[in-house]
């Protein structure tokens, strides 16, 4: 154990000082080795962000450290003083953060930002650090340093901010990287390269990495040792190979099993009941209790000690990996075969032609029109009743202006949304008003998207008053009632307000408020991006009910391509304000054909370590809507670009019935 | 840059344009015939022909702004109906008294409100916190118009260390200063520390302390340089009102400033010279607002460099 760089004994941070401080870590020990990546593994709120700035001691101003002790080599952390404290803070260790938009500041260049850090860590530069930023610049892989140097934070991409914020952490040549979440924040694609150039440094400076996150995909593609925290505690250590192969702690199991997937498209996916316990109190037995299944009586009299397993592994748990890897998974429930009836012969529901929405850019004194962003620029797409449509792409290619610009909110610039025959477009005032009962919408954000100050009764009931639907106030509510007991909300909830629920229960209200009017298409956008694993795989599950028992029909916006191949029946690619490919979930996901659908398939991280095909890496990142490259949009990007490419954007070719791609290696004729 | 610099410089002039119109009219709103109230009812008839010539007021209306704009641009606002004097002059005379009294104010709100914020952002909730927004509490709640008199009181009657009044001497200033500047000191500090905190919240303070900065590098390079924003706005907004003339505190000292002249013209009727003390007024505020715009785009890369 000579090699170890970290080491924590016992960690114990409480927030709040009140009667009731939260113990958001509560006792852990970990130790982390010189040039290892080790990943701690859990969902929202488990206290793995607060272990990490337990370490920087950067807690927020109402968290302490109240007992434990961190070693970084042989300097104990939590003894030195503050002063010393600071040489270590982006010294020996850095520190990476989930946003790399918010975490610079506005004000500064990118150059004095990365030059404060050097001139506190690296005083061997002397007075003028610019050559050693721009040094670190290009070890982050930015092109075009001494330009970017002189740069604003606003003036770069996200990927590019984070690249800056490894170089501020790397300036102090550090013997230890945290990195808190450090690509939740960006598209995959872009996280892909991220990654690989963390991967890269680490190899260069033989620094080990603390990688937080809740991404199973990530934590096998970088891990050689996982922790899972859960509850304020680490659950289960294991090298990543073990991990995969066998996790331990039921809680473990449940979180692979809660992954949607393709392979598990004809079930429901596992879902972990009840919710997280509050830390504010004592616990006398195992944590995870209530919500295991494989929940014995020792486990709620007795708290569970560390057992140590063969191979490096060890476990928190009584089971100690005695019942086999399947006993705690709840039984694949009632296999409902999706939808048997394929497409042909069901009129499409909706039809979508040649989309366009473009938002004039002003400028100037007289706010004059001077160009447009073509958000979407030319998409047609259909559903059927009962099937759903993905709509996948990265942030800022128009997938979520076209889920609105369907609902006639914003009105479409030009083309044609055809609902049940009926030309959307064309309708105003009433006529359209009195059709939106038909088509509703589900948001990313469930608490920004209802009125904090109405009861959650009266937000599923407004729709219904808008519409006309029940003949009294009597009905609705009752109504009302049974819609919340649907979408597996206690009827009692309608006299709560949105604040008083955790956020699956708020996406769940949302589900009840779109279902209130009795649509036949709901737009689903991104509903689940913003809740756990665990939680993601409760809505998925009641989407799926909802859809076999009424046949509703989802477009379902999404970067999440694992939601995908679970829920998907056909799937549209977007770049750039287009749909580069389109096919059922077969089709496009086994084979992809277009350049840009097979580089996001391969960037996306999958959950098993090693058994993964190889990254086609983009450079660069997606240019603006507004001045679109000429030709085919992704050919700056692509890397199997012609010359051609350059001329002219590429006619959508039609594989099949249902499938069309556009790209000029496909268009044989040309 | 220079793009916006010429938007802002083209509406500042395009509301100065607005100014000088209402201000035109301004005289046309007085009820009944302005004249009259200025003359009174019982002037002759001949008196009254006589000043309605004399301003131009028998012209149709167009002719009347006509030379209003004329007579502006050759720096000509008319003449006190009282003492005859041009009042270009008068205001000339007057606004050094003002600018100085506003420089003073300013200076000394600043010096007080700033370490005050600062100090109760970086301790908030404890000690120096409470006591800052006490002392900002009781500021903003005192009048100028009660806590002149007072300070004159103690100060000038019973300790004889200030003069009473009027506009001699370093030692002048420091009452009327006291009296504009504690309640803008208040406000400000108010601000100081809410703007503060909230960027002292924000993620990239959190980096900055990552790097292993000090406190004081953290607060003075990271916390304050992004809290002036909403300071600026404040003390812009604060700055136009000491230059039109702190008209209540200046009729207390005394102080022979725009705000007085504006006083006296009104209990005099002397409608030019109240329309020639607004027009300044407005100016002040029109210039010391797009001068924050500015120093918003200097400090600021993201208004500068456009948000692209």
């Amino acid at each position: 154990m000579s090699d170890a760089l970290l080491r924590i004994k016992n960690l114990k941070t409480w927030l709040g000082n009140g009667e009731a401080p939260v113990c958001a870590v509560d006792g852990i020990d970990l130790e982390i080795h010189k040039g290892e990546t080790f990943v701690l593994l859990g969902e929202s709120g488990c206290g793995k962000s607060m272990t990490a700035l337990s370490i920087m001691r950067l807690l927020p101003p109402a968290g302490r450290i109240v007992a434990g002790s961190i070693f970084l080599g042989e300097t104990s952390l939590l003894d030195l003083p503050e002063n010393a404290m600071r040489r270590e803070r982006g010294g020996r260790m850095g520190m990476i953060f989930q946003e790399p938009m918010t975490s610079l500041n506005p004000v500064l260049t990118v150059g004095t930002q990365i030059a404060e850090a050097v001139l506190i860590h690296d005083p061997g530069q002397g007075r003028d650090p610019r050559g050693r930023v721009i040094e670190l610049l290009k070890a982050v892989g930015i092109p075009d340093p001494e330009q970017r140097y002189r740069e604003y934070p606003h003036q770069l991409s996200g990927g590019m901010k984070q690249r800056v914020m490894i170089a501020i952490a790397l300036a102090g040549r550090p013997e230890l990287l945290i990195a808190d979440e450090p690509t939740t924040a960006l598209d995959v694609t872009i996280q892909a390269q991220v990654l690989a150039l963390m991967k890269e440094l680490q190899q260069k400076t033989g620094m080990a990495v603390l990688l937080i996150t809740h991404d199973l995909g990530v934590v096998a593609e970088v891990a050689d040792r996982v922790a899972v925290m859960y509850a304020g505690q680490i659950v289960e250590v294991a090298p990543c190979e073990a991990f995969f192969r066998a996790p331990k702690h039921p809680y473990s199991r449940k979180l692979f099993q809660s992954i949607p997937g393709r392979e598990k498209r004809a079930r429901r996916l596992a879902v972990i009941r009840g919710t997280v316990p509050p830390l504010d109190r004592e616990f006398d037995g195992c944590r995870f209790a209530d919500r295991c299944d494989a929940v014995m009586d020792i486990c709620r009299r007795q708290v569970p000690g560390w057992t140590p397993l063969a191979g490096g592994q060890g476990v928190r748990c009584f089971l100690e990996g005695g019942a086999g890897p399947d006993s705690t998974g709840s039984p694949p429930e009632a296999a409902a075969e999706k939808t048997g009836g394929r497409q042909g012969g069901h009129p499409p529901l909706l039809e979508v032609e040649n989309l366009k929405v473009h938002f004039p850019i002003h400028k100037g004194v007289f706010r004059r029109v001077v160009g447009h962003v073509r958000a979407v620029d030319g998409v047609s797409l259909g559903i059927s009743a009962g099937r759903t449509l993905a709509v996948v792409g990265e942030s800022g290619c128009g997938k979520t202006t076209v889920g609105k610009a369907i609902l006639q909110l914003p009105r479409p610039t030009a083309g044609s949304v055809r609902f049940e025959g009926d030309e959307l477009t064309r309708l105003s005032g009433e006529a359209l008003r009195r059709r939106r009962s038909d088509f509703q919408i589900i948001f990313q954000d469930p608490m920004a998207s209802m009125n904090p100050r109405m009861l959650v009764g009266d937000i599923v009931e407004e729709g219904m008053l808008a519409q006309g639907i029940g003949a009294d106030a009597r009905q609705r509510r009752a109504r009302v009632g049974e819609l919340l007991e649907q979408v597996g909300l206690p009827a009692g909830a309608a006299g709560r307000y949105p604040h008083e629920f955790s956020g699956g229960q708020r996406q769940r209200i949302c589900v009840a408020r779109a279902l209130a009017v009795q649509p036949k298409l709901i737009i689903c956008d991104e509903p689940t991006s913003a809740l756990d694993v665990s939680v993601q795989a409760q809505i998925l599950n009641l989407l799926q009910e909802l859809q076999q028992a009424y046949g509703l029909s989802y477009l379902f916006i999404t970067h999440d391509i694992s939601v995908v191949a679970y829920l998907a029946h056909e799937v549209a690619v977007m770049y750039l304000g287009r749909v580069v490919e389109r096919g059922t979930v077969t089709e496009v996901l086994e084979h992809p054909l277009h350049p840009y659908t097979q580089a996001l398939l391969s960037a996306v991280p999958v959950a098993e370590p090693g058994g993964r095909r190889q990254v086609i890496r983009l450079e660069g990142d997606m240019p603006s809507p507004s001045n679109p490259p000429a030709g085919c949009h992704f050919h700056p990007r692509c890397p199997q670009a012609m010359d051609k490419c350059q001329k002219a954007y590429p006619e959508a070719v039609r594989l099949s019935e249902t499938r069309t791609v556009s790209c000029v290696l496909l268009d044989q004729d040309s | 840059m220079a793009n916006f610099l010429l938007s802002r410089l083209l509406s500042a002039a395009l509301v100065v344009l607005g100014v000088v119109c209402i201000v035109f009219l301004l005289i046309h709103l007085v009820p009944g015939d302005p004249v009259e109230v200025m003359l009174g009812e019982s002037a002759r008839p001949a008196d009254r022909e006589a000043l309605r010539a004399a301003l131009g007021l028998n012209q149709p209306l167009a002719i009347q702004l006509a030379d209003y704009f004329g007579g502006l641009l050759r720096l000509d606002l008319g003449a006190s109906l009282h003492s005859r004097q041009p009042i270009a002059g008068m205001l000339a005379e007057r606004l050094p008294a003002t600018l100085e009294l506003a420089g003073v104010s300013l200076l000394f709100a600043v010096v007080i409100a700033l370490p005050l914020g600062i100090l109760a952002a970086v301790h908030k909730d404890r000690g120096w916190d409470t006591g800052a927004m006490a002392f900002s509490l009781l500021g903003v709640s005192i009048p100028n118009f009660w806590m002149g008199p007072m300070l004159i009181l103690v100060f000038s009657l019973w300790l004889g260390w200030t003069p009473v009044s009027g506009r001699e001497g370093a030692g002048s200033f420091i009452l009327p200063a006291v009296t504009l500047g504690t309640a803008l000191a208040a406000v400000l500090a108010r601000m100081v520390r809410s703007s503060l905190l909230e960027v002292l919240n924000e993620d990239f303070i959190r980096t900055a302390r990552a790097k292993g900065l000090s406190q004081g590098a953290v607060i003075w390079r990271h916390g304050l340089r992004n809290a002036w924003l909403p300071v600026i706005t404040l003390l812009g907004l604060q700055l136009g009102a000491l230059l039109g003339g702190a008209v209540i505190t200046e009729t207390i000292f005394s102080w022979p400033g725009i705000g007085s002249l504006l006083v006296e013209a009104i209990q005099k009727r002397d409608y030019p010279v109240v329309q020639g003390c607004v027009l300044l007024i407005s100016l002040a505020y029109v210039l010391v607002n797009t001068l924050t715009d500015l120093v918003y785009a200097w400090i600021d890369p993201r208004i500068r460099l456009g948000s692209g």
